[in-house]
């Protein structure tokens, strides 16, 4: 597995490279807004691959608290992390791209304002695993996780429904994708997605070596210590005996 | 699982149903009796929310046309800020001689322990808004042109929208390092479509403009879908090493 | 044309999200790698 990781990682920097020479170059100039719409190669492919990463989080923190796997834990922990990431690059490409399109930089739209309320949502649960201690932040986190889960949709309601209530400026539109962008964009996102796989690998196994420091922390503050009663502590059979007696 | 291998069958879910009123009445007049007595949280909260009100008022110096627009969110946001004061007191109670690591051994329900705190929050909210409410009248010359009866639906499953999800999230946050600094951050970002269907709801009857069925709808469907959820998670949280 | 600063401006910000992240993992790879040290020469 370990071999793998230098292979993937040579394999996303080609990817990236293609993906941004095919938005740059090869995916054909929108006929009303220029240039500026190539910010969209970056800023959709970001946006999938974060939701993708929280649906990942979600389910792994519903198999944590039926299984109490610490492994399946850290999936989660991790998802949520990069998919924050992610989700701030959605955050601020979007008004760059905004800016010059609509001539605002933010407007309280459905699909903008869910995207911050869902970011917020998931940097509370990263404060939460942050501030409360290893052994209850699985669950605790986990809890919070599927709370922003069923949020989400209430959110998104609210939303549409108060903005249909009041004037706002007309953005987005359909209309027809050249198949070309979608060849780009599609690129794009394969590139992302490896970019953010990779990510999440770094991540995991820096999560795994932090969980093992941590025992070996503990360990070690139990057994430096020779004034206590240190033959249970050395030997735990000892203390189920004892106590079994 | 243990329980049912007594007797099983229908008298033992009637046993343990009556149990759970039990407990949830047994904790619920224990707290607001505790609460009665001190006044603590509830004379915080008043001063606060007078402070909201004074401060706001003076700042903004409002028209009665212009404050039926912006007092549905000053109110609102002045009760979800005095709330977290009665939130963060909620279990830090139970911490001081080990109530709760008791309770946690006990084979008492956790869900009548939960119902209990979040019925009690759910009143002394429920009371602060019952005494704040005259004053923000008064002070910003409010007068609904919508019909006014509906603000009684917004206020009551608005403040259970609160108060449950509060409750729960005080729980998580008493796990943390700052537990009072925690709740806030926890609960505002999961309560936003709530928040957004009471400050929308009461805004609508006050400026009579459009009708907030809507809002009284996703508050209702808030409360059940968060209500269950509480309840389903609630065990989870409390046993949580 | 004024909308490629645009452009240069949300690549960039993109990539600059991307390696403070980056940043931080190494960061803290290095603070974990000192601890174990530490551990090990006990």
């Amino acid at each position: 597995m370990k071999r793998l990781f230098p292979i993937l990682a040579v394999l996303t920097a080609l990817m990236l490279g293609y993906a941004v020479y095919q938005a740059l170059v090869v995916a054909p100039t929108e006929r009303t807004m220029g240039d500026v719409q190539r910010i969209f190669y970056y800023h959709v492919p970001s946006a999938w691959t974060a939701f993708l990463l929280f649906f990942v989080n979600l389910v792994a923190s519903v198999a944590y608290l039926v299984k109490r796997n610490p492994k399946v834990d850290a999936l989660a922990m991790v998802s949520a992390e990069v998919g924050v990431v992610f989700c701030t690059v959605v955050l601020v490409t979007g008004p760059i791209w905004a800016r010059p399109v609509w001539g605002i930089w933010w407007t309280w739209d459905v699909r903008l304002t869910s995207t911050l309320v869902l970011w917020l949502i998931y940097v509370s649960y990263l404060l939460l695993r942050r501030f409360s201690d290893s052994a209850q932040a699985p669950a605790l986190a986990a809890a919070l996780a599927i709370f922003g889960a069923l949020d989400i949709p209430l959110v998104y309601f609210s939303i549409w429904f108060f903005r249909t209530q009041h004037p706002q400026p007309v953005i987005g539109g359909g209309g027809s994708i050249d198949p070309r962008m979608w060849r780009v964009l599609l690129i794009n996102w394969m590139a992302f997605l490896c970019f953010a796989l990779l990510m999440c690998w770094s991540r995991y196994r820096l999560e795994t070596m932090r969980r093992e420091v941590e025992e070996a922390q503990a360990l070690e503050s139990l057994l430096g210590d020779d004034r206590g009663p240190s033959a249970e502590i050395r030997n735990p059979k000892v203390a189920l005996n004892r106590s079994g007696q | 699982m243990h329980k049912q291998s007594f007797g099983g069958g229908d008298a033992m879910s009637l046993l343990s149903s009556t149990t759970r009123g039990t407990i949830t009445r047994a904790t619920l007049t224990k707290d607001i009796r505790l609460e009665w007595r001190s006044k603590d949280a509830l004379n915080s909260m008043l001063f606060f929310s007078l402070l909201v009100v004074v401060i706001f008022s003076l700042s903004f110096d409002p028209l009665a046309e212009e404050s039926r627009r912006i007092a549905g969110g000053l109110v609102w946001v002045a009760f979800l800020f005095a709330a977290v004061v009665a939130l963060n007191q909620t279990w830090a109670r139970e911490l001081r001689n080990q109530v709760l690591d008791a309770y946690r051994v006990s084979p008492a329900p956790p869900n009548a322990l939960f119902m209990a705190k979040a019925l009690g929050n759910f009143f002394i909210v429920s009371l602060l808004e019952a005494l704040m409410t005259p004053l923000f009248i008064i002070f910003y010359n409010l007068r609904a042109l919508g019909p006014a009866w509906q603000l009684i639906p917004i206020g009551l499953l608005g403040t259970w929208a609160l108060v449950v999800n509060g409750t729960f999230f005080a729980a998580i946050s008493l796990r943390t390092r700052s537990r009072e600094l925690m709740l806030p951050l926890l609960l505002f970002p999961i309560s936003i479509p709530a928040v957004l269907g009471m400050v929308a709801g009461t805004t609508a009857i006050l400026t009579g403009e459009n009708s907030a069925h809507f809002w009284i709808v996703l508050l209702l469907t808030y409360d059940v879908v968060f209500t269950t959820a509480c309840l389903a998670l609630f065990e989870k949280v409390l046993e949580a090493e | 044309m004024n909308s490629i600063k645009f452009l240069y401006s949300a690549y960039a910000a993109t990539w600059t999200i991307h390696l403070l992240y980056i940043g931080s993992l190494v960061r803290r790879y290095r603070r974990l790698k000192q601890e174990l040290s530490e551990l090990k020469q006990k």
